[in-house]
């Protein structure tokens, strides 16, 4: 059985229990390599240098592009815009895509997918969720029905309960009320076999933190004729084919959507990570992770006073859980005094957590490299914690 | 008489070694402090800046304040408890000329995290806010 661990540098370093993957992940030795190498031995800026470094520099960025289209089955490579992570991803489309003055977005969504949307005044139509956090879908078809010629924005996984959205049902109900679909993949990317052609997905963002790459990179995945109809995000070097002092004329995506020079290092790393992933067996990450999950989730279970919010069949990435009467900070604190890694909060979804009465939860996230003896680990220490927290109760 | 409480604080902070102790000691001191009027838990003592809901108000023996706080987290309420324990016994004008920076004797940048430190300082400025409006006789 292969110990993922081995393969990051930062399990060598440290003993801590990392369980908060959905907030950042950890990154393989070969991609902090990757990256350092593109700073000791290539650096040079890219596209529009004639020398061989910046040459060199462009290739290894568009072969990135290339990479990252073939990671989620992207038609080519001219799909691909790069951003600094999903909430760029949807700022630009909600800059960018006209014609569109409604967004349907679900009652689990990250700040991320609702901010963007109130900053470009759009009308914003909110789909119910069932008793396990699922997706209403009485609730989505009506607002199909209500509001055709929508954008529908949602999210692949719930960042905070790990709720798995179908986004093939969404997006072929959406088509059906001529909506466009967008989804968010920050939860997925890491967890899920992504493919946006067999999905018939219009726009899909990208964390690429998240995925065992970088901090500072992502990307917005958008059909060829609807990144052509949008207009540029910001302008600058790079994006235009001419200016004057007049009026400018742009590249064709996605290079419109990239003013300015790019974080060259954080997109070679990128593609490093996407060769990891791809060196790996992926039905065997998926098993794995499934079984870390399924693992931890019957663990807490066995805890009186546990408060988990969905039994729902398909969750990963992300369980969230409160422990009845005790505050999820003091939960958070003393697990941290301990050695585990965990995050407490509203998760960036104040919206939801008003929607369910929280103040807050714990949740507990997991990468490939997560494992039964972390959850045996972090359950020791949650019972101490408890134990300390009611005693003094 | 702020030094005094505040040494002794320090004194009892530093027997402890291991961060887990040192909370559960923390926690102790909130589990400790019953001098919280419910009737105060509304928005005009909710101290803005804590992660969590932090209550806090003041009165005043003769020429000296007393400040009691409460909050629905157990460690914030152990923080609070120290601030207050800090503060109180003294006149308003002691408190407003004291070292706004004698916090910093507590250590507890070793233990608590930058959000938390934000609440603490939080905390401190109602205490001084409170002792300012005192002086001013409102």
């Amino acid at each position: 059985m292969k110990n993922y661990k081995d393969d990051f540098e930062f399990f060598k370093n440290s003993n801590n229990v990392y369980l908060d993957s959905a907030a950042t992940s950890q990154k393989p030795s070969s991609v902090i390599e990757a990256q350092s190498d593109f700073y000791k031995k290539y650096c040079a800026n890219i596209h529009r240098g004639l020398h061989t470094l910046s040459n060199s520099a462009t290739k290894m960025y568009e072969d990135a592009r290339t990479l990252c289209a073939e990671f989620i089955n992207a038609e080519s490579s001219r799909n691909i815009v790069f951003t600094k992570g999903v909430t760029e991803g949807i700022n630009l489309l909600a800059h960018s895509l006209s014609g569109y003055e409604t967004v349907i977005i679900s009652s689990l969504e990250h700040h991320s997918n609702i901010v963007p949307w109130q900053l470009s005044n759009k009308n914003i139509k909110v789909i119910e969720v069932d008793s396990e956090l699922n997706i209403d879908y009485a609730s989505y078809e009506k607002l199909l029905f209500e509001n055709p010629n929508s954008l529908v924005s949602i999210t692949h996984i719930s960042n905070v309960f790990g709720n798995v959205n179908d986004v093939k049902k969404i997006t072929s109900l959406a088509h059906k009320h001529s909506c466009l679909v967008h989804i968010d993949g920050a939860q997925a990317g890491a967890h899920i076999k992504i493919d946006v052609q067999s999905l018939d997905i219009d726009f899909y963002t990208l964390s690429a933190h998240k995925i065992y790459a970088p901090t500072g990179v992502g990307l917005l995945y958008g059909k060829f004729e609807l990144l052509e109809q949008m207009r540029p995000y910001q302008g600058g070097g790079a994006m235009i084919s001419d200016v004057s002092f007049q009026s400018s004329t742009f590249l064709d995506p996605p290079l419109k959507f990239e003013a300015g020079t790019q974080n060259i290092s954080g997109v070679i790393g990128w593609a490093e990570a996407i060769r990891y992933m791809n060196s790996l067996e992926f039905n065997e990450v998926i098993l794995h992770e499934e079984k870390v999950y399924s693992y931890a989730l019957k663990s807490l279970k066995k805890l009186d006073d546990i408060l988990i919010y969905t039994d729902a069949k398909n969750l990963k990435s992300a369980l969230s859980f409160n422990i009845k009467n005790l505050h999820h900070e003091d939960i958070g604190a003393l697990l941290d005094k301990q050695g585990i890694s965990v995050r407490t909060g509203h998760h960036c979804a104040l919206p939801t957590m008003k929607m369910l009465g929280l103040d807050g939860t714990i949740r507990i996230s997991f990468g490939i490299y997560s494992d039964e003896d972390d959850v045996n680990r972090f359950m020791v220490a949650l019972e101490k914690s408890i134990e300390i927290l009611r005693r003094y109760k | 008489m702020i030094t005094e409480n505040l040494n002794s604080i320090v004194g009892e902070l530093s027997f402890f070694d291991d961060a887990l102790e040192k909370y559960e000691y923390i926690i102790e001191l909130g589990s400790l402090n019953s001098d919280f009027e419910d009737s105060y838990k509304s928005d005009k003592y909710l101290v803005k800046g804590c992660s969590s809901s932090v209550w806090l108000y003041c009165t005043k023996v003769d020429d000296k304040l007393f400040f009691h706080s409460d909050s629905n987290a157990m460690i914030a309420k152990g923080l609070a408890s120290i601030i207050c324990k800090v503060y109180s016994g003294n006149s308003s004008n002691e408190i407003l000329n004291s070292d706004i920076k004698l916090l910093e004797n507590l250590n507890l940048s070793e233990i608590i995290t930058p959000v938390r430190q934000n609440g603490v300082a939080s905390m401190q400025r109602y205490i001084l806010e409170f002792a300012k409006d005192y002086e001013d006789g409102c």
